[in-house]
């Protein structure tokens, strides 16, 4: 039933076995095209970064699987690189060092010539040339996340898997990175999954916006489409239409129905996650009421 | 304002020093003739006894003896008078070869222990019990089976330096920051390169710091081990001195002995320094 789908979150559970074992998450199921840009919410303790680690292949699923490109996923792989929230830079190597390490690992075969020039032009895309032989302890916070994403790009993955990558930036530091990642993501049309707190990073970034509810016992609620157009402009989001109430949609989430919605759903298919359009009607309602009102759920559905 | 505060620094250390060879001048120096005294009795208790002199040596004794020693390092006269280079020489031989077989053992094993939580904990009651025990308890089981003092000396060496170094590279190694070592997992780095691109680089401040404790612990057993074993060694040295009642040549002994380990101490700073990165 998935098999169109680039990923395939097939039925994953994680479980902490113990005195008192835990369930994390069951029965999770999620699909992913390729070249789509998927942000996952959800409050601190939802499983969100266990997901990640299993599609990244660092942790396995108590059940379950997940089928990339037709293949299952058996431990990490090149294809499918992780931006670390923190930054995981090794420090002892400089930037090209960094990154020259990824590359060294994907193309086991090349000169250290090829290496050093195909890591160059990773870190001159990410902005960093000049800075190629500094060391992380003389970077600025943004400047170590750009380092590790031109380690994320250089080889060239099929996914990018990124774990709040921004979350311990500067607001103006964010902005800047997330400009750049959209740009880069565009251009290349990367599939990625990415991980945030931050609704706005989510509606300016993501093409889909999962919802998840609260741990333990986690489920995904919805699938919320982003119905911005591919190519929004920071400065014009807000003046979007239908901005506050995707806005409103995704914090109202957050707010209440994320302690609620197993509770107020039992009918809740967890293969087939609802998809949510946020309609083009009553744009107007969510801007003069506070976001825990009836109202901007109402107008979503 | 740093170099005015190291050399503000180094004003107050030679004042101390002053002091200190000012009244240990004082405290031994002659208090004249003392009067009375029959000429045989006096050349029988020599000038102790004449001059009021302490037995103690003075500064300038020690400073006289002291030249005379670094005059002539090498020297040979047979089993009991040896240069103090040819001495100090004889010890940190056996240090260096007892610690670098201990670096051979402790670095691989601290390894595997680090990296194995299993092999961590069937190993841990052998090192709880072995680590304490006093490295010259080990002599007599040495010389009876290694039937040779100076392999003797060198296995007790081995044994005390060990410890630390097996003890910091295992605690080094287990706590690798997991992110960096999934940063070679999703890299698909292997078990192999992995430990050498990943963990050794990690690890190494605290590989070298064990490696400093034990080089520290390795010069201050040769000492006592020497005095067991006998026949060379700096060790061997400062006992055959007080046999002669030379208390001069023990307190040169004393000084080279710090002077040594002092820069044995600093060559292991200045490497760990070469590996150590800030985060």
């Amino acid at each position: 039933m998935t098999s169109d789908k680039f990923i395939s979150i097939e039925g994953i559970a994680k479980r902490y076995e113990g005195t008192r074992s835990t369930t994390i998450f069951e029965n999770l199921w999620l699909g992913m095209a390729r070249g789509e840009f998927v942000c996952v919410i959800g409050h601190s303790g939802c499983g969100k970064t266990t997901v990640l680690n299993i599609l990244a292949g660092l942790d396995a699923p108590s059940e379950g699987v997940v089928v990339v490109d037709g293949q299952a996923i058996e431990g990490p792989s090149l294809d499918r690189a992780v931006i670390f929230q923190s930054h995981a830079l090794l420090p002892w190597r400089t930037v090209l060092g960094n990154v020259a390490y990824a590359v060294s690992s994907k193309w086991r075969k090349w000169d250290r010539a090829k290496v050093k020039a195909h890591a160059l032009k990773y870190i001159e895309l990410v902005g960093l040339a000049g800075s190629e032989h500094k060391r992380p302890s003389e970077l600025s916070g943004g400047m170590k996340q750009r380092v590790g994403i031109a380690r994320a790009l250089s080889i060239t993955p099929k996914i990018m898997l990124m774990d709040e990558p921004f979350s311990a930036l500067d607001a103006l530091t964010r902005g800047t990175l997330q400009d750049e990642v959209r740009r880069i993501c565009v251009e290349t049309g990367q599939t990625v999954f990415m991980i945030t707190h931050d609704v706005d990073e989510a509606i300016y970034l993501a093409d889909k916006i999962v919802l998840m509810t609260n741990g333990p016992g986690a489920v995904l609620a919805e699938i919320v489409e982003n119905p911005l157009p591919k190519d929004r402009l920071r400065g014009d989001l807000h003046r979007h239409p239908l901005y506050y109430a995707l806005r409103n949609h995704i914090i109202d989430f957050l707010v209440s129905r994320s302690k609620t919605f197993v509770a107020e759903t039992p009918d809740h298919d967890p293969r087939k996650v609802p998809v949510v359009k946020i309609g083009r009607t009553e744009p107007t309602i969510v801007a003069s009421k506070p976001a825990d009102s009836d109202a901007p759920q109402a107008a979503a559905r | 304002m740093t170099t005015s505060l190291r050399l503000r620094a180094a004003v107050v250390s030679i004042v101390l020093l002053a002091v200190f060879l000012g009244a240990w001048h004082i405290a031994t120096r002659s208090t004249g003739a003392a009067a009375n005294m029959s000429p045989e009795y006096a050349k029988l208790m020599g000038m102790t006894a004449t001059q009021g002199k302490s037995a103690m040596p003075g500064p300038l004794d020690v400073g006289a003896k002291l030249w005379e020693h670094l005059k002539r390092p090498f020297y040979d006269n047979g089993p009991n008078d040896k240069g103090l280079g040819i001495q100090l020489a004889y010890s940190i031989g056996r240090v260096m070869l007892g610690y670098l077989i201990a670096v051979a053992i402790a670095i691989p094993l601290g390894f595997l222990i680090g990296m194995s939580p299993l092999i961590s904990k069937a190993l841990d009651p052998f090192i709880q019990i072995l680590k304490p025990i006093s490295p010259l308890a080990w002599m007599p089981l040495a010389l009876y089976t290694i039937k040779d003092s100076s392999l003797s000396a060198i296995f007790v060496i081995f044994i005390c330096s060990v410890w630390p170094m097996l003890i910091n590279t295992a605690f080094g190694v287990a706590s690798v920051r997991k992110e960096w070592i999934n940063v070679a997992r999703t890299l698909e780095v292997g078990n192999f390169r992995r430990a050498f691109t990943v963990i050794l680089p990690a690890a190494a401040p605290t590989i070298l710091t064990g490696m400093r404790i034990s080089i520290g612990i390795a010069w201050l057993v040769i000492v006592a081990a020497e005095m067991l074993v006998g026949g060379t060694g700096i060790g061997y040295f400062v006992w055959n001195e007080w046999n002669n009642l030379s208390i001069t040549n023990v307190i040169i002994a004393i000084l080279l002995i710090g002077v040594v380990g002092m820069v044995l101490d600093q060559l292991l700073a200045r490497v760990s320094r070469l590996v150590t990165f800030p985060e």
